[in-house]
C-alpha cells in the first residue's frame, strides 16, 4: 500500500465494544475496537473463554441469551447495527453479514432439504434465486442439479455439509461474513480445502472477513491481520507479517512459541500459569499474574492501546521494550536404534473390527522399551481403536499382542495384575476419563486399589504422583470441575504413574486442550520419558506433535500402517504418497527469529 | 422406512401374543383351580366340572392356551359367567361408549396441550409461562379420581349446578345422545393428560428454539414467524408424537376409574363389575381388549415419528 | 478425532463449584421456593397420617350418631358417614396404610428399576434386549389393569397390592434409569475403570450409580406421586383395605353417593390425597430442576 493511495472504506468498525452478562454484570468482553476493510480477512486468535464467539456473535447484533452490550459500537458498511430495529437487523443479518459456525453439522435444520436453506437467505422471484443458488453451489464445487437441492442434510458428507454451509454464507453476497472456527475438528486435508474456499470466494467476492480461530498456525496461513484476545480484550493486533515479525505483547509471543514446530527446529512451549475464569476478570492487566515483566501496579491498572507501527497496536504496559528471548529446553533426542532396550509391546498380524466392519487390518507393530512411537492418522485411521486393543479395551480383534515377548489376553477383565499395571492407559478428554463424584486423590488410588487392594501408604503415593505430575499437593483434595483442563489432563496422567507401569498409552490426550496447555503437557511427557525411563505410545493427527515427541512414528491410513520409521527419516523422505498428502496440507508455521534462544542441550525450561 | 414399519408391526404382533399369554396365566393357571376360586368352598362337585368344562380348565395347560388362543382369533371370547351371554356381544357395545369417550378427550387435549406448549415455550419465564408451569405440576400429581371428585364437587353438586354427577342413561341409548352427560367424565380425562403434553411440547420446543440451526436460522435473517414454524415445529414433533401417544394410551388405563366414578357404562366400568363378580371370561376380553388398544396407539405415534424424520423417510 | 478445546468458562477453576452429590442436590432444590411448599405439605399430610390414628375423638368403626349428623354437632365435629361413624375419625385413622403401601411400592419399584437399568445400560448386547423387551410388553398393560386383573383372581390381598404397584414401575423406571446410565456408561472413566481390571459389579455400583443419583432421586419422588394415587384408586375402587377399617380411598368411595348431603366424609381424604401428591411433585420438581446438568442423563 503506498501511502498516496487513500484506504479504501472499512466493511467493518467496531469502537470500544463491551458485552456483559446478565444479570451478573460480569464483563465478558470490553474495549474492543478494531476494523476490517473490503478484501481483508481478519484472523481473531484466542484461547478458550477469551470471549472471541462473543465478539463474533456481536458483529451480527446477536448476544447469546444473558448477555448483552453495555458500551461501544458496531458498524457494518455505514450503518450503526445499535440503531437498527428487528426488522432492519432481521435484513442485515445474512444478507449483509454472513455467519459460519462452528459444526455446520449441527447448524443446517436436519427436517429441510438443503435447497429449501439456501433458497430461504434471498429474496425475489424464484427463477432468479433458483439460479443464484445453483451459481454458488457450483463456486464451492458441489452439483447444482435439482436431486441436490432435494437432499436433506444428513445425505450429505461432512465435508460437503460444510461447503453447502459456506454457500450458504456467501449467497446473498453479504459484504461482511463471520466464521467462527469452521474448521475445528476436521481433517488437516479437508480443513486445507475449506480454507482455500474460504479465502477464494472473499477474494471473489470483495468480502471482508472475521476468521475466530484458536489455532495460530491456521489464522498465519489465512488471515491478512491477526487480532489476539486474552481475557475478553484485544491485547494486540496487526497485520500478520508484522505480529508473526515482531509479536509485542508477551502473551502474543508465547501463543506463538507454544506452536508445535512442523520440523522440530526448535521445542514447544507452554505458557506457565492459566487464564483468569471468565467469571471474574481482573481489573488491570489480565495477563500480568502469567508474565515475566510484570510489575506490581499492572495488576489494577489496565494497560491503554499503543501504536508501535502502522496499523499494529498493543494493549501492554511495557509495549515499547524489547523482550528478551525466551529461554527453551533441548529438544527430542532420537533414541539410536541400538541404544533402545528390548520390544516391550509387539503387535502382530492384528485384525479388528466393530461387527462386520474391519478398521484395522494386518498390524505389526513393536515398541522397544524407552522409546516414543507416534501412531499418526486422521480421523477413522483406526489409531484409537489400536490403542484400545493394546490397553484390553477392544477385544473383537485377531492377531497377537505380546508383551515382554508373552501373549496377553484381549479383554482387560482376563489380564493378570501385573500385566494391567504394565500398560496404563490416559484418554482424550479429560473432562470425560475422571469420575467427577471422586477427589482428586480417590481417583488416584483407584488403579492402584484395583491392582492391590490396599494401598499401604496412600498419602505417600498421592503426593508423589502429584509432584511427578506437577500438580499441586492440595490437588488432591479437588474435585475434577474444580480443576482446569489441563489441570484435569495431569490428574489423568497421575493416575497412571501411581500404578507404576511400564508403556503409557496416550490416546491424542492434547487435542481437547488449548495450545498453551498443550505444549506443557508435552514437554511432562519428554520428562518422564527421560527421567523414569517410560515407554510411550503417543496417538495424535498432528503432525508437529509427532515431530515434538516421538522417536519413531507409524502412519495409518484407513486401517493400515503405511509408514513406519525414525521421525526423521519419514519426514525428511516420506515413502508413502498418503504421508506426503499429510505433511503438504499441514500448515506450516515458521516463527521468526530472535523469539528464543538457540536451542542448547542443557538449558531448562521455565514453563513448568 | 417400510421394513422398520413391518417390524414395528410385528413387535406389536408379538406383545399381543405375550400379553394374550400373560392373562391366560394370571386368569386360569395361576391361581390352582380357578374353578373352585370362583365358586368357593361350598361348590358342589357337578358344578365345578361343568365350570372347568366352561372355561377351558380340562386338558394340559399348552393345549388348554392353545384352545383358548384358537377360540379367540375367531372372536369367541366365552360365555360371561354373570351374565351367561356371549362376552363379544356384551363387550361391543361398552368398546364403542369408551372410544367415544376417549376420543372426545383426546380430540379436546391434545391440540390444546400443543398450543399452550408452544406458547408457554415462546413466552418462556413470562407470567403466563410460570403460572402454566404451576397449573401442569399440580395437575399432573393429582390421582385421576380426585380430579374427578373435585370436578363433581366444582361444577354439579357444590358451587354450581351444572352438570349431572353421575351418568344416568336409559339402556339403549347412545352416549353422544346427551353430550353433557359426557362432559364431567371427558374433562376428568383432558385434564389427566393435558399437563404432561404440555410440558412435554413445551422442553422440546425450547431445545429445538436452542439450537444451532435455529440459531443459524435467525441469523440467516428469516423472519420469526418462518423460524418456528418452518424450523422449530417440524423438529419437535417426532418426540412429541411419542408422549401423546403414551398419554392416549394411559386414557386406557385412566378410564377404568373415571368411569367408575362416573358409573359410565364403558369398558372400565364392565372390567370394574366383572373383576367383582369374578367373571373371568370377560376379564380376560377386556384386559385383551385395552392392550390392543395400547399397541395400535403406539404403532401410530412410531408412524407419526418415523414419517417427521427425514433420515427415515429417505431410507429405502 | 475431534480437536475441539474444551471451553473454560463450562468449568471455571475457580473452587467455587457447588459440592457434588445427594447433600448438593437438596440443598440446591431447597434455594426454590416450590420446593419448600411441597416439602411443607408433604410433611403435614404425613403427620395427620401418622399421628392422626393416637389422636381420633372416637373409634373410626364405632356407630357414634345418626347417620349423616351435620358437621359442627357436638359428638362429631365433621359430621357422622352413611353408617353413622365419626368422619373426623375415620379420618384420622385412614391415611396411614396408604403412606405405608405408597412407601413401600416406591422403595420396591424403583429399587428394583433401577437395578435393571443399571445392569441393561452397562452390560448391554443381548441383556439388555431381553431386559427391555421384556420391559416394552410389560408396559402395554396399563398399570391399573394390571393391578386389577391379579387383585380380582388372587384377592384383595395388601402385600399384592404393593407387589403390583411395585410392578407397574418396574418397566417405566428400568426404562429412565437405563437410559440416564447409558450416557454414563459411554464415558471414558468408565473405560479408565475396566482398564485396570475393576470388578463390573463395583463399577456399576461405584461408577456409574453416584453419577446418576439425581435421576434416581427425581424418580423415587416421581413415583412416589404415581404410588399414592395409585393405592388410593385401588382402594377406592375396593381392592385395598377391605370395609369396615378406616381408610381414605374407602370413604371417598362409601361416600360419595351422599355428596350433597354429607360432603366432608368426601372432600377431606379428597383434600388430603390431593395436598399430598401435589406436595411430593413440587418436592420432585424442585429436585429436578437441581438436577439439571449434575447429572448426566437427567431430563428437565
Amino acid at each position: 500500500m503506498t501511502a498516496s493511495a487513500a484506504p479504501a472504506c472499512p466493511t467493518l468498525v467496531v469502537d470500544r465494544l463491551k458485552i456483559v452478562g446478565v444479570p451478573s454484570m460480569a464483563v465478558i468482553i470490553d474495549e474492543i475496537s478494531l476494523e476490517v476493510r473490503p478484501g481483508e480477512i481478519l484472523g481473531v486468535v484466542g484461547e478458550s473463554g477469551s470471549g472471541k464467539t462473543t465478539l463474533g456473535l456481536a458483529l451480527l447484533n446477536y448476544c447469546k441469551s444473558g448477555t448483552r452490550v453495555d458500551d461501544g459500537s458496531v458498524t457494518v458498511g455505514n450503518e450503526d447495527l445499535a440503531k437498527l430495529d428487528w426488522r432492519a437487523v432481521r435484513q442485515l443479518r445474512g444478507r449483509t453479514v454472513a455467519y459460519i459456525p462452528q459444526s455446520p453439522a449441527s447448524a443446517l435444520n436436519p427436517a429441510l432439504r438443503i435447497g429449501t436453506q439456501l433458497q430461504e437467505c434471498l429474496s425475489g422471484s424464484a427463477e432468479t434465486v433458483l439460479s443464484r443458488v445453483r451459481e454458488v453451489l457450483r463456486e464451492v464445487a458441489l452439483p447444482d442439479d435439482d436431486a441436490f437441492l432435494q437432499r436433506y442434510p444428513h445425505q450429505l458428507s461432512g465435508g460437503q455439509q460444510q461447503r453447502v454451509a459456506i454457500a450458504m454464507a456467501f449467497v446473498a453476497r453479504p459484504a461482511l461474513i463471520v466464521l467462527d472456527e469452521p474448521t475445528t475438528g476436521l481433517d488437516v486435508s479437508t480443513q486445507e480445502h475449506v480454507l482455500r474456499t474460504v479465502r477464494d470466494m472473499c477474494l471473489n467476492y470483495r468480502c471482508a472477513a472475521v476468521y475466530i480461530s484458536h489455532d495460530m498456525a491456521v489464522v498465519a496461513e489465512l488471515a491478512d491481520r491477526i487480532a489476539v484476545m486474552y481475557s475478553g480484550r484485544v491485547v494486540e493486533i496487526g497485520d500478520t507479517a508484522d505480529v508473526l515479525a515482531d509479536p509485542r505483547h508477551p502473551y502474543t509471543r508465547r501463543l506463538l512459541l507454544a506452536v508445535p514446530d512442523l520440523e522440530a527446529r526448535r521445542p514447544m512451549l507452554g505458557i506457565p500459569g492459566h487464564a483468569p475464569s471468565p467469571l471474574a476478570r481482573p481489573t488491570g492487566c489480565a495477563f500480568a499474574p502469567r508474565c515475566p515483566m510484570a510489575e506490581e501496579h499492572h495488576a489494577t491498572e489496565a494497560p491503554a492501546p499503543v501504536d508501535v507501527g502502522p496499523r499494529h497496536t498493543v494493549r501492554c504496559h511495557k509495549a515499547h521494550l524489547r523482550l528478551p528471548p525466551v529461554s527453551v529446553s533441548e529438544l527430542p533426542r532420537p533414541v539410536s536404534a541400538a541404544a533402545a532396550g528390548q520390544p516391550v509391546i509387539e503387535v502382530r498380524s492384528l485384525q479388528a473390527g466393530y461387527g462386520p466392519i474391519r478398521v484395522l487390518r494386518d498390524i505389526d507393530l513393536s515398541v522397544q522399551a524407552g522409546e516414543c512411537v507416534a501412531l499418526l492418522g486422521e480421523s477413522g485411521s483406526g489409531k484409537t481403536t489400536l490403542s484400545r486393543c493394546i490397553a484390553g479395551l477392544h477385544t473383537d480383534f485377531t492377531g497377537e499382542l505380546l508383551l515382554d515377548g508373552d501373549p496377553v489376553p484381549a479383554s482387560s477383565f482376563k489380564r493378570s495384575r501385573d500385566q494391567r499395571r504394565r500398560i496404563q492407559y490416559i484418554f482424550q478428554n479429560p473432562y470425560e476419563s475422571l469420575n467427577p463424584r471422586r477427589t482428586v486423590g480417590e481417583l488416584i488410588l483407584q488403579p492402584l486399589r484395583a491392582l492391590h487392594g490396599r494401598v499401604a501408604d496412600p498419602a505417600e503415593v498421592v503426593a508423589r504422583a502429584l509432584e511427578q505430575a506437577s500438580l499441586r499437593p492440595d490437588h488432591a483434595y479437588r474435585y475434577p470441575a474444580q480443576l482446569s483442563g489441563g489441570e484435569r489432563q495431569r490428574v489423568a496422567i497421575a493416575r497412571a504413574l501411581a500404578a507404576e507401569p511400564e508403556v503409557l498409552v496416550c490416546d491424542e490426550i492434547t487435542s481437547a486442550l488449548d495450545v498453551s496447555v498443550q505444549s506443557s503437557l508435552v514437554e511432562l511427557l519428554r520428562q518422564l520419558q527421560s527421567r523414569m525411563g517410560l515407554t510411550l505410545l503417543f496417538i495424535t493427527h498432528n503432525i508437529a506433535l509427532v515431530r515434538n515427541i516421538a522417536q519413531r512414528v507409524a502412519v495409518l491410513e484407513a486401517g493400515r500402517i503405511v509408514e513406519l520409521g525414525a521421525v526423521e527419516d519419514v519426514f525428511a523422505r516420506p515413502q508413502h504418497a498418503y504421508t506426503r498428502s499429510l505433511m503438504q496440507a499441514t500448515p506450516n508455521f515458521q516463527l521468526p527469529p530472535g523469539l528464543h534462544t538457540p536451542v542448547v542441550s542443557t538449558a531448562t525450561s521455565d514453563a513448568r | 422406512m417400510r421394513r422398520m414399519l413391518l417390524k414395528r408391526c410385528l413387535f406389536g404382533l408379538v406383545t399381543l401374543l405375550v400379553v394374550s399369554f400373560v392373562v391366560f396365566l394370571a386368569t386360569q393357571a395361576l391361581p390352582g383351580d380357578a374353578a373352585r376360586a370362583i365358586l368357593g368352598r361350598e361348590a358342589t362337585p357337578e358344578r365345578l366340572a361343568a365350570l372347568r368344562e366352561q372355561l377351558n380348565l380340562e386338558g394340559s395347560l399348552p393345549s388348554q392356551y392353545l384352545n383358548w388362543l384358537g377360540s379367540l382369533l375367531q372372536f369367541d371370547l366365552g360365555t360371561s359367567l354373570a351374565a351367561k351371554q356371549p362376552v363379544t356381544g356384551m363387550i361391543g357395545p361398552t368398546l364403542v361408549n369408551s372410544s367415544v369417550l376417549m376420543l372426545s378427550a383426546a380430540v379436546v387435549a391434545t391440540p390444546l396441550a400443543i398450543v399452550i406448549g408452544t406458547w408457554s415455550a415462546l413466552k418462556k419465564d413470562s407470567a403466563v409461562d410460570h403460572a402454566t408451569g404451576i397449573v401442569t405440576l399440580v395437575l399432573a400429581a393429582l390421582p385421576e379420581f380426585v380430579v374427578g371428585i373435585l370436578l363433581v364437587l366444582l361444577l354439579s353438586t357444590g358451587l354450581f349446578h351444572l352438570l349431572p354427577a353421575v351418568y344416568v342413561g336409559t339402556p339403549g341409548q347412545q352416549v353422544w345422545n346427551d353430550p353433557a352427560q359426557l362432559v364431567l367424565p371427558a374433562l376428568t380425562l383432558v385434564l389427566a393428560v393435558l399437563p404432561y403434553i404440555v410440558r412435554i411440547m413445551r422442553a422440546t420446543m425450547l431445545e429445538v428454539l436452542d439450537s444451532e440451526y435455529v440459531q443459524q436460522a435467525r441469523l440467516k435473517g428469516v423472519p420469526e414467524r418462518t423460524v418456528i414454524i418452518r424450523h422449530a415445529l417440524p423438529n419437535a414433533v417426532g418426540p412429541v408424537a411419542q408422549v401423546i401417544a403414551l398419554q392416549l394410551a394411559w386414557l386406557v388405563g385412566g378410564v377404568v376409574i373415571v368411569e367408575y366414578l362416573f358409573r359410565f357404562p364403558g369398558v372400565g366400568f364392565q372390567l370394574i363389575d366383572a373383576v367383582a363378580n369374578r367373571d373371568l371370561p370377560l376379564v380376560q376380553a377386556l384386559v385383551l381388549a385395552i392392550a390392543l388398544f395400547y399397541v395400535v396407539v403406539n404403532l401410530l405415534a412410531d408412524v407419526v415419528t418415523l414419517a417427521a424424520n427425514p433420515k427415515v423417510r429417505t431410507a429405502r | 478425532m475431534s480437536a475441539v478445546p474444551v471451553d473454560i468458562a463450562a468449568a471455571p477453576a475457580a473452587p467455587t463449584v457447588p459440592v457434588q452429590g445427594k447433600i448438593g442436590l437438596l440443598r440446591r432444590a431447597l434455594q426454590r421456593k416450590r420446593t419448600w411448599i411441597g416439602l411443607v405439605l408433604s410433611l403435614l399430610v404425613l403427620l395427620v397420617a401418622f399421628l392422626g390414628p393416637f389422636l381420633t375423638p372416637h373409634s373410626p368403626t364405632a356407630f357414634v350418631a345418626p347417620p349423616f349428623t351435620p358437621a359442627g354437632s357436638e359428638a362429631a365435629a365433621f359430621g357422622t358417614d352413611i353408617l353413622g361413624r365419626d368422619v373426623l375419625s375415620r379420618f384420622l385413622a385412614g391415611g396411614r396404610t396408604l403412606m405405608v403401601l405408597a412407601l413401600l411400592a416406591t422403595a420396591v419399584g424403583v429399587g428394583l428399576g433401577a437395578a435393571i437399568g443399571v445392569i441393561a445400560a452397562y452390560l448391554r448386547g443381548w441383556a439388555d434386549e431381553v431386559l427391555m423387551r421384556t420391559g416394552d410388553v410389560a408396559l402395554a398393560f396399563p398399570q391399573i389393569v394390571l393391578a386389577l386383573l391379579f387383585l380380582s383372581i388372587i384377592g384383595p390381598k395388601l402385600w399384592l397390592l404393593v407387589l403390583m404397584v411395585a410392578l407397574g414401575h418396574l418397566p417405566r423406571v428400568a426404562r429412565v434409569v437405563r437410559g440416564a446410565a447409558l450416557s454414563v456408561v459411554e464415558r471414558d472413566f468408565v473405560r479408565a475403570a475396566e482398564s485396570v481390571g475393576i470388578p463390573r459389579w463395583r463399577i456399576m455400583l461405584g461408577e456409574i450409580v453416584p453419577n446418576i443419583s439425581s435421576t434416581l432421586a427425581v424418580e423415587f419422588g416421581l413415583r412416589l406421586t404415581y404410588s399414592i394415587g395409585l393405592v388410593a384408586g385401588l382402594s377406592f375402587l375396593g381392592l385395598g383395605l377391605q370395609p369396615p377399617t378406616a381408610d381414605w380411598g374407602l370413604m371417598i368411595n362409601e361416600n360419595r353417593i351422599a355428596l350433597t348431603v354429607q360432603p366432608w366424609a368426601v372432600i377431606l381424604p379428597v383434600i388430603a390425597i390431593a395436598v399430598l401428591t401435589v406436595g411430593t411433585n413440587l418436592v420432585t420438581d424442585g429436585l429436578a430442576k437441581a438436577a439439571v446438568g449434575s447429572d448426566s442423563g437427567v431430563r428437565a
